[in-house]
C-alpha cells in the first residue's frame, strides 16, 4: 500500500521510490495529461519559495488540475493568529490535495495527521523536503541508468544541508558509497555517519576539495556554503572560495559523471562548468516537475499509463 | 534494635521506593500528585543501603494505571512500586519505559511545530536503556539529561 501523504523520504520504501521514478519517467515522455481534471490542489506556502512553488504549480497545471492557495504567510490567515490545524481543516474542505511549505519543523507531519486529504511536504524548516530527494534520485537514475552501486561525492555545507541528509537516506536502499567534502565547521554530523555505519554504507571524509575526491565518482553533488551558517566569520572568509568547482577539476573525472546541485547556486560552481556536458543541474531542476506530477498522481491513486 | 520506619506506614495505596533524590519532585509532577486530594507522604534524602540516599513517595488509597507509572521511567528508570493493601505489600512493580511518550516531554527545538501550535507532544523512545527520545514531528533526538518535562 502506498503512503497516504509524503512527509519524509524515510517513509518511502525502495519499492515506493522506484514506483515514483518510473511514473516520473512516463511524465518526462509525455508531460501534458488530463489526469487531474475536476481536481483542486492547494499550495500553502507559509514560507515563500518561488522555485518550489512554480515547480509544483506547473506540475498541477500540466495535469489539468486547478490551484488555490497562497505564496506567503503574510497573505494567509496565520497572520491573524489562526492555528495550522484550523487552516488545514478549512483548506481540506475545498481541495483534494494539500502541498505545504512551512518554516516550522514537523508541521508537515502534523498536517498529514489532521488532514483528511493527502499532504505533500514541500519543505518543513530545516527538516525534510522529500520531493527534492525524489528528483535527485530520478536524475541520478536517469543519468546513470541505475541507482545501484554508485559512488557519490557531496560537497559544501554537509552540516545543515537538508538535501544532502535526505539524499543519504534516500540512497540507503541502493548500495551507494559516499565522499563527504566539507570545511570542518560544516562537516557531516555524527548522526548521519552513524546512519551510514548502521546501513553498511562506506564513506570517506575530506576537508579539501580537489579532483581526488571527484575522479572515482559517478555523481558530484554540490551545495551552497552559506555565510549565515558560520559562527566565526573569519572561518567563512577562509573557506568561501575553497569549495568551488572549476571546469578543469573535471578533466580526469569518469565519463558518466554528472554534476548536480539543488539550486540556487551562488559561487560554488563557476560559470565555465555550465557548458561542460557533465553539468546537469538545470535538467535536474526540470526533472522536479515530472517527479512532482508523479507524486501527486500516486497520492491521489491515479494510474499513469 | 528496633528498626524505625523513615516514612509512616501505609494501610492501602502505593509506595514508590528507591527514587534518586534529584528525581523525587519530578516524580511528584509526573504523577500530578500536587493535584491529588489523597494523603501523600514525601520523604527525601533518606538513608538507603543500596543507593546511599534516596527518596520515597507514599500515596494513600491510590493505585496508578500502568501508563501513569511508566512515565516515571523517564526520570527514574529503576524505581520500585509497592502496592499495599491492609499494611501488606501485595504486588511489586518495576517501571518500564513505553515505546511512545505523549504529552509529558517538551521538544527542545524552538522551531518544532509542537512548541508553536496547541497540540500534544509525541516522542518515540529510540533507546530504552540510555533513555533517548526522538520527536515524532521535527525528528530531533533528545538525550536523557536534556529531557524537559511539560
Amino acid at each position: 500500500m502506498s503512503p497516504k501523504s509524503l512527509v519524509n523520504i524515510g517513509d518511502y520504501s525502495e519499492e515506493d521510490i522506484l514506483r515514483i521514478l518510473q511514473t516520473a519517467a512516463r511524465f518526462k515522455e509525455k508531460t501534458n495529461r488530463d489526469l487531474l481534471q475536476g481536481k483542486v490542489c492547494a499550495t500553502l506556502f507559509f514560507e515563500p519559495s518561488t522555485r518550489t512553488r512554480l515547480s509544483f504549480e506547473t506540475a498541477v497545471n500540466r495535469l489539468s488540475g486547478r490551484i488555490i492557495g497562497f505564496s506567503d504567510a503574510a497573505t494567509s490567515s496565520s497572520t491573524k493568529g489562526e492555528s495550522l490545524k484550523d487552516t488545514i481543516m478549512m483548506v481540506s474542505n475545498y481541495a483534494d490535495l494539500i502541498i505545504m511549505r512551512h518554516h516550522l519543523e514537523g508541521s508537515a507531519r502534523y498536517a498529514s495527521e489532521i488532514s483528511p486529504v493527502p499532504v505533500i511536504n514541500a519543505g518543513d524548516g530545516s527538516n525534510q523536503h522529500p520531493t527534492q530527494t525524489l528528483l535527485d534520485l530520478f536524475t541520478i537514475y536517469e543519468t546513470q541508468g541505475t541507482l545501484e552501486n554508485l559512488a557519490i561525492t557531496v560537497v559544501g555545507d554537509l552540516k545543515y544541508g537538508r538535501a544532502v541528509h535526505s539524499l543519504i537516506q534516500g540512497l540507503s536502499h541502493f548500495n551507494s558509497s559516499f565522499h563527504f567534502v566539507a570545511p570542518e565547521e560544516l562537516a557531516i554530523p555524527d548522526k548521519y555517519k552513524a546512519f551510514c555505519d548502521k546501513k553498511g554504507i562506506p564513506y570517506r571524509e575530506y576537508t579539501e576539495f580537489s579532483s581526488d575526491a571527484i575522479n572515482g565518482s559517478d555523481i558530484l553533488y554540490m551545495t551552497r556554503v552559506q555565510k549565515e551558517r558560520f559562527t566565526d566569520l573569519m572561518e567563512y572568509e577562509k573557506v568561501k572560495n575553497v569549495y568551488v568547482l572549476h571546469n578543469d577539476m573535471l578533466n580526469n573525472s569518469k565519463e558518466n559523471l554528472k554534476v548536480l546541485h539543488p539550486l540556487p547556486r551562488v559561487k560554488e560552481i563557476s560559470q565555465d562548468v555550465d557548458d561542460n556536458p557533465k553539468a546537469y543541474y538545470f535538467q535536474q531542476a526540470k526533472n522536479g516537475m515530472y517527479v512532482r506530477q508523479a507524486v501527486i498522481c500516486d497520492l491521489l491513486g491515479i494510474e499513469v499509463e | 534494635m528496633r528498626k524505625e520506619l523513615q516514612v509512616a506506614a501505609l494501610e492501602n495505596g502505593t509506595a514508590i521506593d528507591h527514587i534518586p533524590t534529584s528525581a523525587v519532585f519530578k516524580v511528584v509532577s509526573l504523577l500530578h500528585l500536587q493535584k491529588l486530594n489523597h494523603r501523600v507522604t514525601i520523604g527525601n534524602n533518606l538513608k538507603s543501603s543500596k543507593m546511599g540516599s534516596k527518596g520515597i513517595i507514599k500515596v494513600s488509597d491510590k493505585f496508578f494505571r500502568e501508563d501513569e507509572i511508566n512515565r516515571i521511567a523517564l526520570v527514574a528508570p529503576n524505581v520500585n512500586l509497592n502496592i499495599i493493601r491492609n499494611f501488606e505489600v501485595v504486588e511489586k512493580k518495576k517501571v518500564v519505559l513505553p515505546d511512545e511518550i505523549i504529552e509529558i516531554v517538551r521538544c527542545n527545538n524552538p522551531k518544532c511545530i509542537t512548541n508553536n501550535e496547541p497540540m500534544k507532544t509525541r516522542f518515540h523512545v529510540i533507546d530504552k536503556e540510555m533513555v533517548e527520545l526522538q520527536c515524532h514531528y521535527c525528528e530531533l533526538k533528545i538525550r536523557k539529561e536534556e529531557i524537559e518535562l511539560i
